[in-house]
């Protein structure tokens, strides 16, 4: 087995070998195909949301948002961090992938899974939305494609940790091993715990579904499911944050300020969010004010605690490896003279305020008992998310992946001026976007509807202008940010087929 | 570097004082938000009174039938209108696509407002108010309101509950 392939990185001096740098490839190009897929489909669902233009009919529009939910949420983001997982592992570890047949199962399963439940949706077979909510019921073989992707998914955290024992074993690296991959390992953990709550949730639905077995009660599926739903973007806080450290080092060689507490933090959110999930419960009947309050207050503030570290550590130690370089007149010199002309920097900055000052802040004020009764299902949640899981966690793998273009997948980035632009056109706009969504959804506009109007209903509701102005600025900004995420596609596909050949 | 093994001793590094100071900050922010709900429980006017008990669909179809043909007035839009008495239970049935009965309540008056649905979850949203709750089947949801502002009321449905969804709009007036 030790006579695995590798070759070494001429820029880094790592080893690489080719069945860790395969399955990477694989992973990270078939999330691309998802990610096409969701933003496909984002096209009919921002031009029906934006009312004056009402584009698509509504059982079109419905099937769109469940197909959009799972192609993005799912599919693209767990796919690319099937490779970080590999990378943080295998590459930064300098060791070969532990069970490389294993890491093609994961693959496989992952394959199939999203293809059956995307294949149910486009069929009119699942019109139930990312939550699927019972008693809504979908075909059973939507259900069985997301448990085979999440058995997937579990098999590449196995993979990840299997690699990691193998590299103590062989001891390929001295001392502990590096930050990302600390990060990457504490998503693991996370994906793990939440896939297995998933899996208690999606078993016994898909089972209902096939007629075996009564129904789950309705409010324990919404407890289950998101203990599953919310938990599982914690994988996703994880695998952005330790991509933020990733990008520090990879565009301006930053060294974390204090290693102590960057891990301490990272080990507060497998602690304490797996739990803090009842905020999606907050004004549902089943549990008492006590339960919610208690799990909502302490369990999740101490997750929050643990982004507001990172908030400290990681522009920190870009700063610091700023002045490093020289520039260390005045406060913001460094500031100024960094380079953010390189996609993967300005990436790292617009990820860290999208997330930090746009979703952070909204979802920690729409997590308090109260407020949530003027939040609850209105834009402002769809607003929230795709501040954190969009301009967050998406654009910090975008970021990455022009560094892992040359190094993985060794070839030259083309049209590098068109993707020093990609981060502010896709980061900025979505921003925009997700503050418009915020707005209309302060005046109570509902999320996942067809018509906020009523037109087809015995009442007809009017929101006012301020609304349709809130609408159509998310409209044109969901363009603009659209067209970004094309550009990424394309740029990242173009690289691969025609980008110069990097040798070595 | 973060992509580098890091040699032992990195867990004796002391804390830098900035590093410190910012620790302390958002310690005690976590720490005053985490205080300020359970407080805002005890002493805010605008709490989920947590009161529930589980109920099949049919048995609250039934108690909403009693309730509407005590106390119904009228019809609109081909759904019953009903005047219930302060200080009485009230129901809101939520079903695929349709609140019904439309409540007329007496502004200052405080009622007991019974939510569920019938069949799968509904999204009780109160426009223009913004005030979002939870229908779900199996469950009486039981608020404890007090209109305040006269007005007429729409009550959306804010959790999608499959075709119709979008057409399930229903009608709260206060006078």
């Amino acid at each position: 087995m030790s006579a695995q392939k590798f070759r070494t990185c001429p820029a880094t001096g790592l080893k690489i070998y080719s069945s860790a740098e395969t399955l990477i490839q694989i992973n990270a190009v078939t999330a691309i195909v998802f990610l096409l897929v969701g933003g496909l489909t984002a096209i009919g669902l921002l031009l029906t949301r934006w009312q004056a233009v009402h584009l698509l009919d509504d059982v079109l529009f419905y099937r769109a948002l469940t197909l959009h939910g799972i192609a993005m949420l799912v599919a693209w983001i767990v796919f690319f961090e099937m490779a970080i997982l590999y990378f943080a592992s295998a590459v930064l570890l300098n060791c070969r992938l532990a069970t490389p047949f294993i890491g093609w199962l994961q693959y496989i399963l992952m394959l199939v899974g999203a293809g059956l439940t995307a294949v149910m949706i486009i069929l009119g077979q699942a019109d139930v939305m990312f939550t699927s909510y019972v008693p809504l019921q979908a075909a059973h073989w939507y259900y069985l494609g997301i448990i085979l992707f999440a058995v997937g998914a579990i098999l590449g955290c196995c993979v990840f940790f299997g690699t990691i024992g193998l590299a103590k074993h062989e001891k390929t690296y001295e001392g502990s091993m590096p930050l990302v991959t600390y990060g990457a390992m504490c998503a693991a953990i996370i994906a793990i715990l939440t896939l297995a709550t998933g899996a208690l949730t999606f078993i016994p639905t898909w089972l209902w579904a096939a007629g075996l077995i009564p129904m789950m009660d309705a409010e324990l599926y919404r407890l289950m499911f998101w203990g599953f739903g919310h938990s599982t973007q914690q994988i996703n806080v994880c695998a952005m944050v330790a991509c933020w450290y990733l990008l520090g080092t990879l565009t301006v060689g930053a060294v974390p300020v204090n290693e102590k507490v960057s891990r301490a933090a990272f080990a507060l959110y497998v602690l304490f969010i797996l739990i803090a999930s009842e905020h999606h419960v907050l004004v549902d009947p089943g549990l008492s004010a006590a339960h919610k309050t208690w799990n909502t207050g302490y369990f999740m503030h101490l997750a929050v605690l643990a982004s507001m570290i990172h908030a400290y550590s990681c522009p920190a130690a870009t700063e610091v490896a700023l002045r490093k370089k020289g520039y260390t007149k005045g406060l913001f010199e460094w500031l100024k003279k960094a380079p953010w002309g390189d996609p993967g920097f300005s990436s790292l900055w617009i990820s860290m305020f999208g997330f930090g000052w746009i979703g952070g802040i909204t979802g920690v004020i729409y997590g308090t008992e109260q407020l949530n009764i003027i939040v609850h299902n209105t834009l402002r949640i769809p607003g929230h998310f795709h501040a954190t899981v969009v301009v967050g966690t998406t654009l910090a793998f975008m970021g990455i992946t022009w560094y892992v273009l040359p190094l993985i997948f060794r070839r030259e980035v083309i049209f590098p001026g068109l993707a020093r632009i990609q981060p502010y056109l896709f980061g900025v706009s979505m921003c925009v976007f997700s503050v418009a969504m915020i707005m209309a959804g302060v005046s109570g506009v509902s999320r996942r509807s067809w018509d906020m109007n009523g037109m087809d209903g015995p009442f007809q509701v009017d929101f006012g202008p301020m609304t349709d102005l809130f609408l159509a600025i998310m409209g044109v900004a969901g363009i603009l940010a659209i067209l970004g995420g094309a550009l990424y596609v394309l740029l990242a596909v173009g690289t691969l087929l025609i980008g110069k050949k990097i040798e070595g | 570097m973060s992509i580098q093994a890091i040699k032992p001793g990195w867990w004796q590094k002391p804390l830098d004082g900035q590093e410190k100071i910012w620790l302390s900050i958002a310690f005690v922010w976590c720490l005053a938000i985490t205080i300020i709900m359970p407080w805002w429980h005890v002493v805010g006017d605008h709490n989920m009174s947590g009161e529930y008990h589980k109920i099949t669909g049919g048995d609250f179809s039934m108690l909403t039938d009693q309730f509407i043909e005590k106390y119904q007035v009228g019809m609109d839009e081909g759904i019953p209108v009903v005047v219930p008495p302060a200080n009485s239970d009230i129901f809101l049935r939520g079903a695929q696509w349709e609140w019904d009965p439309v409540l007329k309540l007496k502004a200052g008056s405080t009622y007991r407002l019974h939510l569920s649905s019938i069949d799968v979850n509904h999204g009780v949203s109160i426009q223009p108010v913004n005030m979002n709750f939870q229908a779900v089947p199996g469950y009486d949801s039981i608020l404890t309101i007090t209109p305040t502002t006269k007005g007429e009321y729409r009550i959306i449905c804010n959790e999608f509950c499959g075709a119709g969804h979008h057409a399930m709009i229903g009608k709260l007036i206060v006078e």
